[in-house]
Formats: C-alpha cells, structure tokens, sequence
C-alpha cells in the first residue's frame, strides 16, 4: 500500500511519440482511472508503471522505491488483463498460489492465503475448478484473487471489465471498488468507458495523444472541464464560440452569454461548454442564458429524451431532457433553451 | 446425406488401408512369390530374424528417426518462440524462407546436400544421414510448433511475470506446458519424415550404413522375399501405436482450453 509517482515519462516508438512527458502522481489507496481513446497512450502508461515497458526517459516510482530499472518481476505488481489471462492448465487454487509460490509461500500458509482470496472475491470452494468451468465473469474474479493475493503494491488494471457483459460489467464494478476499499490498494485503471471511470475513481486523468489532459476527481473534470477534448471525451457537452466582451461572451448572433468561469481579456475567442443535461426548455428568459433552436432530430430512450437541435446560426446542440410528463416535441419544433452561467465552462482548445 | 457421408469416410478408409492390409497378410503367406491361396506361415518372420542386414537398416532406421526427432524438434521449438516471441531483423525473411524447403523436390535437396557434404568434407554416413534428416525436419517443426504458438496468448506469460516469474520461468511454468502437445506433434512429425525419408538417405548412405528404406530398394532390385512385408509390418505397427497413443493423450486439435 504505497504511492506510485511517474515523473517526465516520455516513449517513443519509431517516430511516434506515445507518451510526451507525463508527471503526475497516484496517491496511497486512491483509485485512479487512465481514460482516453485507443491512441492516448494510457495503456502504455499503464504498462510502463507494470514494467512490461521502459520508458525512454523519466522515473517511475513505487513507495520510495525508484523502479525505472526494475523489471516486472521485481516490482510487486498485481495486474489484471482484459482477457483474464488464467493459466487454463492449472486448477483455479494453482492459479491464484502462482504468485505466492513465486515469493516463496507454499503449503498450508499459501492454500490459507488461497482461500481467504478466493473467499474474498465470492468464490470459496471454487479451488478444484479449471478456468474452462468458470464463467467470463468468475474468471475475472479469480484473476482479482490472483493479483491481490501477493499483496501488491499497487493494482493495475488493464481494461479488465471490457470483455464482461453490460449487467455483469456493472456487478464486477461494485465489487471491484468494494475489494479496493477493503485492501486499501492504491489501484490504476485504464478504461475507454467514461462512466465506469466516473463511477469507480477518486481520480480521473484524461489522456488524449499522449498527454493528461486534466487529472482531479470525477465532479470536478466532469463538471468544469478544462479543454474541450475533455469536455467530448467524458460526457456530451455543447460547444458554443463567441468574443469577450465586458466579463461576458457575445455570440455570433448578437447574443450574450454569461459564464462563472474565468475568462480571457476583452475581445479574444472563447469556447464555451454546456452540458446537454444542464439545458432546459424554457418559455420565457427566467435563466441566465438562454438561446432558440430548431428540433432535427428526437431520440426516445424511455426516462430520457434526447433531442439535436440547431441554432439559426447553425450550431449543432443536443438537450437531455428527464421523460417527466410523457410530452416529445417534434421535429421542427422551435424551442427556447435556459441554462445557467454556472453552468458554462469555458474551455480551452 | 449423413449415411452418404459415412459412406464416403468408410471409402477413404477401405482404399487407404487395403493395400496396407494386404501387404501386412502376404508377409504371413508361405509362397515366397505371393502366390494364392493363403498359407498362414511365420517363415518370413523367422527369416527376417536372421537376415541381419535388413534388421541392421530397420535399427538404423529407428535410431536415426529418434535422434533427428529429439534433435530437430528441440532446434525447431527454440526457432519457434524467437519466431513467435521477439522481434529482430530479418525475422520475417527467415519465417519465409521456412517453407520453400518443404516444396523443393527432396531429389533436389538430396543432390545439393551430397554435393555440399563431399565438398565441405563431411562426406557421407551416419553423421551425414542425421544432418540431412535434421535439417530437412526442421521447417516442420517450426511449423507445428508455431502454430501451437498463436493458439496461447502472450498476455499469459505477462500474467506471469505480473506475479514474479522471470521470463525463463514464465516461459517454463506457463508456455511450455501448453505447447506440450505441439511440440509432441511436431517431434512425430520430425520422426515420420525421418524414417519416412528415402531419397536423400540414398544419396548419403554409405554400403556399410544404411537405412530400411534404403536396403527395401536394394533388396527389391534383388528380387525380393516378403521378409520386406514381415520388416514393413513390424515398422507400421510400431509407428501406428506411437501415433495412436499421441491421439490419445495429447488430443489434436484440440485448443479449447487454451485461450
């Protein structure tokens, strides 16, 4: 149970740069996800703090311990793979003992070990059992009893929910964060899925060619985004572009929006983000801001609606609206929207 | 359509093993030329038990089958995992340049290999036998191994590593036990083209030295007793059971449990 630090990593491949000079640092028992687009560089990342990659420059460091030059085997890891990765020629016991073994516990001390993992992750007596009896969704479990068994210093995880069913993703999340929370292992989780980082993080970094682009917690880099690669990358948000003028934003129509957030002096270009579930249709200008639009397209998805809009400007937007009153507008329908100034984040690009 | 299927399997099978069969029960006939009708006789078997020369080659044969299997299959297996697991130059040409020797006409690579071996002094025999049947196994080898490779996921030997084992460890612990059955096929295999191998045996035996094949020609130039049939026999059953009990144990084709 120990920090992870990464300071100016940098790879490389060819010519490509994967990773440009990350730093940044995963506090002792915090859950942290990586998220970002394949091409971000998070499992590279990932896979430089395991091991399995040397950086072409900077440290990685484990507790106090520089292990830049440490190869996986001696850095105490536990990894979780996408594809569970069990040795189908052992039992599930030899599985989750391989590590125990390899630190040199074996006997009665390593099948105690064994079955308080196993137990652990809800499947005592699974022990006799070969991987080809278990469900993707046990394997998995057996695969987390098998990394958190040596006591690891930190827990990576690759992408390991992906493979899993919608329903079965969901209840491996909550266990997952439930056994983080009791091991108090500080974890790292790289994901492409933006809501089972939110769910499950105290931290979210977002990667985007190889840089992170905002790390915090998840209301913070959900709430007030700092780019707009950030802003699409997690969640859906609008995008509206304007001048500022006198601490407020005119937009190409005439238009003024007021922002909370802070803006940049008189008479540059900003972008502003407003997140779709945060617009509202309004009738009269009761909100901060507000601005009309055109309904082309209407997506019914039961307890919310989802509606394209544009503006007459030709600014594409998107509204959720909670199914309150069982109303759908139509397409062609001109509509008034409010939303707050708290609301909108400015956001560079 | 399924008893049509059926048919045609029992077919395939009727007109492989016949000859077989027939070549097998003429070994047990008393008439030295074949002749009808059947005489059970183990006449040629008690012949074959003196004909030293001819059970000289079938040893020959054996032991040079052995040795090229344990040989090739232990050169090609490593061949294999560089192939497979690492990257260096010139990787994809050496895979490609695998297979051409399986196609060229082992006339062909018979001639070159004498003319090179009298050149560079090795000469024939033996050594020289043993060399050529390595060589030619190899590619095989390499083959049935590397295919054995692509069905067992790198991320296995991550795994292991994640949890301590260096990578020869790894490798040890994890790969090899599900590469078993691969490398066993492959080990038949290099034993199949071994004892198999006519042509490039006869350029490189010598009068002293050689194989069953080799010595069935020889004899069969002779004019020749069914002291062949009786030897042939000996070695089908040998080399039937070694394979049946390698279909029994190491199930090919079956990658099920290996994800």
């Amino acid at each position: 149970m120990t920090n992870v630090k990464v300071n100016s990593v940098a790879k490389t491949y060819g010519t490509t740069p994967v990773l440009a000079d990350i730093t940044t640092e995963f506090p002792e028992g915090s859950f942290t996800s990586l998220l970002g687009p394949s091409g971000s560089g998070k499992t590279t990342l990932l896979r430089i703090i395991a091991g399995f990659i040397k950086p072409d420059q900077g440290v990685v460091m484990i507790g106090n311990n520089d292990v830049t030059d440490v190869p996986v085997w001696g850095r105490n890891i536990g990894m979780m793979f996408q594809s569970y990765a069990l040795f189908p020629h052992m039992t599930i016991a030899q599985n989750v003992a391989f590590g125990l073994e390899r630190r040199g516990i074996k006997g009665a001390e390593a099948r105690k070990e064994v079955d308080r993992a196993l137990e652990m992750v809800r499947l005592p007596g699974f022990g006799d059992r070969t991987p080809k009896q278990l469900s993707g969704g046990q394997q998995q479990r057996v695969a987390l009893a098998r990394a958190i068994v040596i006591k690891p210093s930190v827990l990576l995880l690759d992408e390991p929910l992906s493979a899993l069913d919608r329903r079965l993703r969901q209840e491996m999340q909550v266990e997952l964060l439930r056994i983080q929370r009791e091991s108090g292992l500080t974890t790292i989780f790289v994901t492409h899925d933006q809501e089972e980082a939110l769910t499950l993080s105290d931290k979210v970094a977002i990667l985007d060619k190889g840089r992170i682009v905002q790390i915090g917690e998840p209301e913070t880099v959900y709430e007030k985004p700092l780019t707009r690669f950030a802003a699409e990358f997690l969640g859906d948000s609008n995008f509206l572009t304007g001048t500022v003028e006198n601490g407020a934003v005119r937009l190409a129509d005439g238009s003024v929006v007021k922002s909370t957030s802070a803006l940049p002096a008189n008479g540059s270009t900003v972008t502003l983000a407003i997140r779709p579930e945060k617009m509202a249709i309004t009738s009269g200008d009761t909100a901060d801001n507000s601005i009309k639009a055109r309904i082309t397209t209407v997506i019914y998805a039961g307890p919310v609606l989802s509606y394209h809009l544009e503006t007459a400007d030709g600014v594409p937007l998107k509204l959720f609206a909670q199914n309150r009153d069982g109303t759908v507008l139509k397409e062609g329908d001109e509509i008034s929207l409010g939303w707050s100034a708290e609301h909108t984040v400015a956001v560079a690009d | 359509m399924k008893s049509l299927g059926r048919f045609y399997l029992i077919a395939t099978l009727v007109f492989l093993y016949t000859p077989i069969l027939v070549m097998m029960a003429m070994g047990f006939n008393e008439s030295q030329l074949y002749e009808l009708p059947f005489t059970f006789s183990m006449r040629w078997y008690d012949a074959l038990w003196n004909n030293k020369i001819l059970l000289t080659a079938g040893m020959n044969s054996i032991i040079i089958a052995l040795i090229t299997s344990v040989l090739a299959t232990a050169l090609g297996t490593m061949a294999s995992v560089a192939l497979s697991r690492r990257t260096f130059r010139g990787k994809s040409l050496l895979q490609l340049m695998l297979l051409p020797p399986i196609a060229i006409p082992w006339l062909i690579t018979g001639t070159a290999m004498l003319i090179f071996f009298y050149w560079t002094g090795i000469g024939r025999g033996m050594h020289a036998l043993l060399i050529g049947h390595v060589a030619l196994a190899i590619p095989y080898v390499v083959l049935v191994v590397g295919t054995g490779f692509r069905t067992i996921r790198a991320d296995l030997e991550e795994a292991a590593m994640s949890l301590g084992s260096t990578p020869v460890h790894a490798f040890f612990s994890v790969t090899l036990p599900l590469l078993y059955p691969s490398i066993l096929g492959a080990a038949l295999f290099a034993f199949a083209v071994s004892l198999d191998q006519f042509v490039i045996s006869y350029f490189l035996a010598t009068p002293g030295y050689t194989t069953l094949p080799v010595q069935i020609y020889s004899s069969i130039r002779k004019g020749f007793t069914p002291e062949i049939n009786a030897i042939s026999t000996v070695l089908l059953l040998g080399s039937m059971t070694v394979i049946l009990i390698f279909a029994r144990f190491a199930k090919p084709g079956d990658t099920s449990d290996k994800r």
